[in-house]
């Protein structure tokens, strides 16, 4: 029940709010709150595959617990820039990073040579377009990533695969046959697993690189779900070609055109009142 | 404003706009005739006619808010096309009610006339107070059909001059009914009219304030006059 007291209270801070609107601002179209602390940042980053240039000089943070969008025309380097932070292109000969991406707390330029890109990969995970288990039972998929570090204790890798399959909001549907083949799952319950698998290692940042787009909408709509749960624990980044799905899960918008940010903000922003006339037409669906 | 790549959605879009700009044109019509029927002494054709009008403009106000529904449903518009709908449902709105304050009008000037003593201000102050009002009236669908900010702006601040004039009948009024209480009835009638020429002038402004908010983004309802004006000189 409330008491006299905390309606009065209530009133009272009801009546400043009434206050400040009547004093005359025009309220701002989206909350001016503080950003929230940095997770990692890419500073002046450009990248070549050749000679071609695919990205120039980017910088852009990415807000720690925060899920970050990047829209953009096919071709415009929006993969290129997510598998930077994983060093995915270091997989593929000819290719060249210049620029840095910091990760926070400690500082520490992913981009680096004396970085160790495996040690980068446990950091920074990753998810595909297309559900890719390992050809392996559904219970070594999510041990895989804890035996590359050398945990072999069965009782911490239970736990942990428990855990991951938790996580990932798979665990009641597979938890009676977890010896069976990760690609007897449908297709959602494969993309299910393979955030399960990128979740073992306790990632900090998580990149989903258009992870529905093989996926029917019903199994859509429950890996976004899974993203908004996820991102209470882990940063994240996806790419995505559904303009409606980085509206409806990003805290932040990037819109890259031709390997350059053109703008980055609040997608509350980016989807309401753009600045840059090249989002607004793009998102609005006026482009090319 | 560019082309969608959709040229369906472009089509519909535009329906949409041009809708609200024919409701627009009804309204004004409607408004033009309630005040004419002020003035005239004998006619009740004209009377007749902004009931007609009246039916049309309702049809024509659920119809375009069917279609910004349709819209929104099957485009799930952003940005610019988003902050349109949003405004047109409220345009129409204000449209509407500018057409009940119409009918109002007209139905009530079949009560004032005849009645000598109030004719002076019938036929001088409130009907130059109206035509203040349809100034207003038709520089919003003209800022509308633009969306010309500036043009919008205006409107807002030509608000001011209307309740001042309110004011002013008010003040004349009140001095007829303490000289001659037998012209109280009619007086309050004539108050009622003037109370709805003003009203045709708040709801003008809201349609300006509403272009406001489809061009720059920001929600100036409850801004004063200059703030509007600094906002729109803004980038």
């Amino acid at each position: 029940m409330v008491t006299a007291m905390e309606a009065r209270t209530q009133t009272t801070t009801h009546a400043t709010m009434l206050g400040s609107a009547r004093s005359g601002a025009i309220a701002p179209a989206v909350s001016d709150a503080p950003a929230p602390p940095l997770k990692a940042e890419s500073r002046n980053l450009s990248f070549h595959y050749g000679k071609f240039q695919a990205l120039k000089s980017i910088s852009m943070p990415v807000h720690e617990y925060q899920v970050t969008a990047l829209i953009g025309p096919s071709g415009c380097g929006k993969s290129t820039f997510l598998r930077c932070f994983n060093r995915m292109h270091d997989l593929y000969p000819n290719t060249r990073y210049d620029g840095e991406i910091v990760l926070q707390p400690d500082n520490t330029n992913l981009l680096a040579d004396d970085v160790d890109p495996i040690e980068v990969r446990m950091r920074v995970s990753m998810v595909f377009q297309k559900p890719n288990p390992f050809p392996k039972s559904i219970y070594e998929n999510v041990a895989y990533g804890l035996r590359v570090r050398g945990i072999s204790n069965r009782n911490m890798l239970d736990e942990k695969v428990e855990q991951s399959l938790r996580g990932a909001a798979l665990w009641d549907e597979v938890k009676h046959r977890l010896n069976e083949v990760g690609s007897n799952l449908s297709g959602g319950q494969q993309q299910r697993l393979c955030i399960a698998r990128a979740l073992a290692t306790d990632p900090e940042i998580m990149l989903f690189d258009e992870p529905t787009s093989a996926l029917d909408p019903i199994a859509t709509a429950s890996i976004e779900e899974l993203i908004s749960e996820l991102k209470k624990k882990v940063t994240i980044l996806i790419v995505t070609h559904n303009m409606q799905q980085a509206a409806r899960v990003s805290d932040y918008t990037a819109y890259m055109y031709l390997g350059e940010v053109v703008e980055f903000d609040k997608t509350d922003t980016i989807f309401f009142k753009p600045r840059r006339k090249e989002t607004e037409d793009y998102i609005t669906g006026r482009f090319g | 404003m560019s082309d969608h790549t959709s040229k369906q959605f472009d089509a519909e879009m535009e329906t949409i706009r041009s809708g609200v700009l024919s409701m627009g044109g009804l309204v004004e019509r409607q408004v033009r005739r309630a005040i004419e029927a002020l003035g005239e002494d004998e006619d009740s054709r004209l009377i007749d006619a902004v009931g007609a009008d009246e039916l049309e403009i309702n049809q024509m106000q659920m119809l375009i808010d069917q279609q910004c529904t349709q819209v929104i449903a099957r485009r799930q518009p952003t940005a610019v096309d988003l902050r349109l709908i949003m405004m047109v449902t409220k345009i129409v709105n204000d449209l509407e009610r500018i057409g009940d304050e119409a009918k109002k009008i007209a139905y009530k000037s079949a009560a004032v006339r005849g009645n000598d003593r109030l004719t002076r201000i019938r036929y001088h102050d409130v009907v130059r107070m109206a035509g203040g009002t349809q100034k207003m009236l038709r520089e919003s669908l003209d800022a509308f059909a633009r969306l010309d900010v500036n043009a919008a702006a205006r409107v807002v601040e030509e608000d001011d001059d209307i309740d001042v004039a309110f004011n002013a009948v008010m003040r004349q009024l009140i001095s007829f009914m303490m000289e001659d209480p037998r012209t109280i009835g009619a007086a309050l009638e004539v108050v009622f009219i003037a109370k709805s020429i003003e009203r045709i002038g708040d709801h003008s402004k809201n349609i300006s304030e509403s272009v406001v908010q489809v061009v720059k983004g920001k929600d100036v309802r409850h801004a004063s006059a200059d703030q509007i004006r600094a906002e729109v000189a803004g980038e």
